[in-house]
């Protein structure tokens, strides 16, 4: 099979997997259809000779972050999503935050067009650049530091804030005046 | 069709005939060690020594029911063995097990006994391992049952816990050999210091090592981190459930997960194929050698060691193996840009 094959074969995956994470009702299986459109992604960053990202894709997102949602929908063990609506209902005529969903759908389907419409040529990286990486490596941390270092101190404040919302509080002792 | 192209369509397929019967062999091995370490006799009835019990024991198991509990999810269930054994034999794709040879003259180009050379090698093995996973937490939940279910929360959480150790010590060998692929890896390692020492990673990362076979254990579910099949509190864990041949892709998947750690842990700390006394041709002889012994050394822990508590085995991953993992890959770095070792 030639890469163009491959490049719709793996598009069509990603695509096909991605929509039909939204339209499961079982949220294990929308965790693992999610997985598979990460494969997907990671069989079109090898397309583009950059294998190095496309197995940080897979250890990263389907690996590690995918492994944590199952566990979390495991642990809910919810077999079905509760929905709050009722669902013969048009989803444009519902009451509630479903219309804020829906203007922002049509809002990114905009901006996507305008993008790919009015972006232009970047003219590419450099040969091998990708492939190696030590060149990810080399470029990471000199011409983007300041972009790596933001980024992680953003993630770091989010695990902080994780932390903040799922501690306990410690448990005082009751004092004899008190109801 | 080219003769190297049929070479090495070839080489697949030995590669995965010798995995298949390496799960036999282990099986035996495994029987007859525990045996022994508990002064008995072990399999002796079927054939000589009792070495066709493996065989026994797949004819057995194929001709059992297929079982499948009623509030299982069909799909899932089916679907989680076939992920547990596929992963267990992609991982072992990019090992390679001997140096470049041309079978005596045979082919006209040297041929790597390794089935696909990626220069991403090791991260591809690491990628796999981290996809095995789905295979126990999925037979867990889609099971329907409570001890299914536990294993499989166990697996998930045990895998996530130990796997950044993993990464951490393989994460020291790299900047060591200052490549990602085995091969290159294990080409570093050749010749000796001062004639007799071999220059193997072992001895330079004998942290590293530890903290790899320790995070290797618990991510192969072995004793004394068998958590997500723990007999005495699980029945049988994620695969209680399951009977006949997927039941058997598990079994598979286990003992294959275990001869791929050990042939990494050997291409990266054991200097793979090179060894005194036998020409380079004959280097794989080394390679299934040194697996052997960590195959042994694997057997040995599980019937030797009690199972840890859960709490203990979180604690250890978190606050031992991962603080001592991190600051032995950032000693390494310091050492390989100071003063270059």
């Amino acid at each position: 099979m030639g890469s163009d094959t491959l490049f719709y074969l793996f598009g069509a995956i990603a695509i096909g997997a991605s929509l039909a994470v939204i339209g499961q009702r079982n949220p294990i299986y929308s965790v693992l259809l999610l997985i598979a459109s990460f494969g997907a992604l990671s069989g079109l960053y090898i397309l583009l000779d950059a294998p190095f990202v496309a197995v940080i894709q897979i250890i990263v997102y389907a690996g590690a972050i995918m492994v944590l949602f199952l566990f979390v929908v495991m642990l809910l063990n919810a077999p079905h999503e509760e929905t709050e609506y009722d669902e013969r209902v048009h989803p444009l005529l519902r009451s509630g935050p479903t219309r804020f969903g829906v203007a922002l759908a049509v809002a990114l389907m905009v901006e996507l067009w305008w993008a790919l419409t009015k972006g232009r040529e970047t003219g590419g990286f450099p040969e091998g650049s990708v492939s190696s990486v030590a060149a990810i490596g080399r470029s990471l941390f000199t011409d983007y530091s300041f972009q790596f270092e933001v980024t992680s101190v953003l993630i770091l404040v989010a695990m902080v804030g994780a932390v903040v919302l799922a501690r306990r509080e410690p448990r005082r002792p009751r004092s004899p005046g008190n109801p | 069709m080219s003769a190297f192209l049929i070479a090495q369509i070839v080489l697949t397929l030995f590669v995965f005939v010798m995995l298949l019967s390496s799960a036999a062999v282990m099986v035996y091995a495994e029987r007859k060690v525990a045996a022994i370490l508990q002064q008995r006799m072990g399999p002796y009835l079927v054939g000589p020594k009792g070495m066709l019990q493996p065989l026994a024991d797949v004819i057995k198991l194929m001709f059992k029911e297929e079982l499948r509990p009623r509030a299982a999810d069909a799909f899932l269930f089916a679907l989680a063995p076939m992920i547990s054994a596929t992963a267990a034999f992609a991982a072992f794709a990019v090992v390679p097990f001997g140096a470049e040879t041309t079978f005596f003259g045979l082919l006209n180009e040297p041929l790597r006994l390794q089935v696909a050379d990626v220069n991403v090698a090791i991260l591809v093995v690491f990628a796999i391992a981290s996809m095995s996973v789905y295979g126990v937490v999925l037979a867990g939940w889609s099971s329907n049952s409570k001890y299914s279910l536990l294993g499989g929360l166990r697996a998930s959480a045990q895998m996530i816990s130990y796997e950044l150790s993993y990464g951490l010590a393989l994460a020291s060998v790299l900047v060591m050999a200052n490549s990602l692929s085995l091969s290159d890896i294990v080409n570093h390692q050749a010749g000796t210091w001062f004639g007799v020492v071999p220059r193997w990673f072992l001895f330079i990362q004998p942290v590293g090592f530890l903290v790899y076979m320790t995070a290797g254990i618990a991510e192969t579910n072995r004793a004394p981190f068998d958590f997500p099949e723990a007999e005495q509190e699980l029945v049988a864990g994620y695969h209680t459930e399951y009977s006949s041949m997927s039941f058997a892709m598990f079994f598979l998947a286990e003992y294959i997960n275990m001869v791929t750690v050990s042939a990494v842990a050997t291409d990266l700390f054991l200097g793979g194929w090179h060894g005194p006394f036998l020409p380079a041709s004959l280097g794989w002889v080394w390679f299934l050698l040194k697996v052997g012994a960590i195959l042994f050394f694997y057997i040995w822990m599980r019937w030797t060691l009690p199972r840890y508590r859960y709490d203990q085995l979180m604690r250890f991953g978190w606050k031992v193996l991962l603080p001592i993992a991190a600051v032995n890959l950032l000693a390494t770095a310091a050492g390989v840009l100071y003063f270059g070792i």
